[in-house]
């Protein structure tokens, strides 16, 4: 570090970085006495001492010799603004200035000084303000050190964190566009019911895994699923494009729920065979509209239970036993109910995101919680259901770690309903 | 959407004569509140004297900072407004330094029941030359500066990044925080520079229908005086007071004759 100060004192050992040279020859103690003088004159750094206003008050040769000035051109003459660029000279009076005032010092600045031809000099710069014995401040004392090497590695460093922003935009803009097209950009119209959606992606970087969709496939009759597919990311949403057209297309030929899971599961194995296993959970769903409601019939591959709220204000799970991973075993066992939908009724079907967040610190919000809450919530319509999971979820904050997907289902209330 | 926490959100702080008239103090760009720390005690004597942070700065709330809300001078004035709204504050005298005197000014024009008079304190309505009009500045120069905030980050990022995540079991941070003061989140900083020195406030200043007190100093490196005096022109009855002071800081480099001449405007009768 370059100080300011007399240490001319030297005895054969005060100083390692000496000690282990020949002893204090006349010569060499000739050589460590400069004078204080030329100490602060030759020093590896500039030194500065301006007075309050600013005004350049002292200056060695270093700086002078760095900034290619005459003594006579700079003090009393020149304030120390004057060598800033005018950007500099604004960040100076913004901050340097108030912060000096503030805390007597200043450090780790980066600077440019504008030499006498122009040129600009990158700088690093500690200031000190001296005050006198009744505690005034009297004038600031700075220390300037070349930094163009320095600089030039930290513009470099700049430079790549703005690459880096550039690419992270860049990587956050695909994955929502990728993600948009793994749910349907808007629910169809469901005559006679009222549907609706939420995704809640994890993570603004990456692809989540959670995958809905609601689909016509006859008169009266519509096919949705809602599932999770294993992973995050590129890979993951291979896997739930791939999972979601094969649903589509199974369902259009099999009035079979469970079928229509046998043939994912058989499309999955095919596909991913051997060291790179891929499945999924899922409920899929054949509904049947009808004059006074609907009939669901559900099937289920380990997926959580679907949740019913009837118009009475109970709320249940659908449990359906039996149900095993999607694309994990080539002979996979599934298995289905079916339950009728009644005006004021509604079926929710969400992913494990839901039942998975941690609430307060690391304990996980569990299905009682959640049938609780929607205990509270029946009875109800899938938008005001799908609000209010949506503000469970916003309740527990940073506590939901991973993708949530919600789809809603219900039939309008008598009174509000058959239109 | 749970209710703004105004008080939080702006680190507001209220000291001074409870029952005295109200002083709002508003800090410019590049520190926060601390900047009126040897001003607000000889306010406080006679006045209600309220302080507080702009979002972005000193101990404001950084989650409530977005890019589109402070891109502009207006968002800052919103918040100014949400302040008084908050606390109840009624012919408020508001002070506003250097960028805060625009938005003093557009606070006032938006609600000018609110506020009993203004203090633009090294104001200047547009830091950008256009024309016959001398703000001082050229693109190039504030493109200079921007580059002054970008290349003072890493230093930025070594003093603030571990305070600003959040280390409760470093006690020792307290004291960082009081060196944060002038340093600023260098893409925060950014933008409020870009609302600062890129914004046109002069078509305001006829607007302007509180009773205004200019205070510029003497010599003045980002507010000329010739700045001080235009504003004052185009603000109908306005006053200005020149203070035999440097910098832009007045509050810091001349205290007393800064409080002085607030004092003096802020306690005369309401012409």
């Amino acid at each position: 570090m370059c100080q300011a100060g007399d240490d001319t004192t030297d005895g054969p050992d005060h100083d390692d970085g000496h000690a282990r040279l020949p002893d204090a020859t006349p010569a060499f103690s000739a050589l460590l006495e400069d004078s204080a003088e030329d100490l602060y004159e030759h020093a590896p750094c500039g030194y500065l001492s301006t007075l309050m206003d600013g005004t350049i008050a002292k200056v060695n040769a270093t700086l002078l010799d760095w900034l290619g000035y005459r003594r006579d051109e700079l003090v009393g003459r020149r304030r120390f603004s004057d060598l800033l660029t005018v950007g500099g000279r604004i960040y100076h009076e913004t901050h340097i200035a108030p912060s000096l005032s503030m805390h007597g010092r200043i450090g780790g600045l980066a600077l440019e000084l504008r030499a006498a031809d122009g040129s600009r000099l990158p700088v690093l710069m500690t200031s000190v303000v001296k005050t006198g014995v009744d505690g005034s401040a009297q004038l600031v004392r700075t220390t300037v050190f070349d930094a163009r090497d320095r600089r030039a590695y930290e513009r470099e460093l700049l430079r790549a964190r703005d690459q880096a922003d550039l690419e992270r935009d860049r990587a956050q803009k695909l994955a929502s566009t990728l993600q948009r097209t793994l749910v349907p950009p808007i629910l169809p119209t469901v005559a006679g019911m009222e549907v609706d959606a939420y995704y809640h992606p994890a993570s603004n970087d990456e692809v989540g895994g959670d995958f809905y969709d609601l689909f016509p496939l006859a008169d009266d009759t519509w096919g949705f699923f809602l599932g999770d597919v294993s992973g995050k990311g590129a890979a993951a949403a291979v896997v739930t494009s791939l999972t979601r057209y094969t649903l589509r297309a199974a369902a259009v030929s099999n009035p079979d729920p469970v079928a229509v899971l046998h043939i994912l599961n058989t499309v999955l194995n095919h596909e991913y065979q051997g060291i790179d296993p891929r499945f999924c959970t899922v409920v899929y769903g054949l509904l049947t509209r009808e004059d006074d409601g609907c009939t669901v019939a559900l099937a289920s591959g380990g997926h959580p239970p679907a949740a019913l709220l009837r118009a009475d204000g109970t709320a249940e799970f659908l449990h359906i036993p039996g149900g095993q991973l999607v694309g994990a075993l080539p002979d996979a066992h599934f298995a289905g109910i079916e339950v009728r939908l009644r005006a004021g009724d509604a079926l929710l079907l969400y992913s494990d995101g839901l039942t998975e967040a941690r609430t307060g610190g690391r304990v996980r919000h569990s299905e009682e919680e959640l049938l609780d809450f929607l205990d509270t919530v029946a009875p109800t319509t899938a938008t005001a259901l799908v609000e209010a999971v949506k503000g469970l979820l916003t309740s527990f904050g940073d506590g939901v770690d991973d993708d949530t997907a919600l789809l809603a289902l219900s039939i309008p209330s008598a009174g509000t309903t058959r239109r | 959407m749970g209710r703004v926490d105004v008080r939080s959100r702006n680190n507001v702080v209220v000291t001074g004569r409870d029952s005295g008239p109200v002083v709002l103090l508003a800090h410019g760009f590049g520190c926060d509140q601390n900047l009126w720390r040897l001003v607000a005690p000889v306010l406080a004597e006679q006045f209600r004297v309220v302080l507080f942070d702009h979002v972005g700065a000193g101990e404001s709330d950084l989650s409530a900072w977005s890019p589109q809300r402070y891109a502009t001078l207006d968002g800052y004035a919103s918040d100014v407004l949400d302040i008084c709204d908050e606390l109840d504050l009624r012919d408020v005298v508001l002070v506003g330094h250097s960028v805060s005197a625009m938005i003093a000014v557009l606070a006032a024009n938006r609600a000018p029941s609110r506020f009993a008079k203004l203090v633009l304190l090294t104001p200047s309505p547009c830091y950008l030359d256009d024309g016959d009009y001398r703000g001082g500045f050229s693109r190039s120069d504030i493109d200079e500066l921007l580059d002054s905030l970008d290349s003072n980050y890493l230093g930025w990022a070594g003093a603030m990044a571990p305070v600003i995540m959040g280390n409760p079991e470093r006690p020792e941070l307290g004291a960082e925080l009081t060196e944060s003061f002038c340093r600023t989140d260098p893409a925060i900083a950014r933008v409020f520079a870009k609302a600062t020195f890129l914004s046109d406030n002069r078509d305001d200043l006829p607007g302007v229908s509180v009773p205004t007190l200019i205070i510029q100093c003497r010599q003045d490196a980002i507010a000329p005086p010739e700045v001080g005096r235009f504003v004052h022109e185009q603000i109908r009855g306005s006053e200005l007071v020149t203070l035999d002071a440097i910098g832009h800081c007045p509050q810091l480099s001349a205290p007393a004759s800064t409080a002085a001449a607030i004092t003096a405007f802020a306690s005369a009768d309401a012409r």
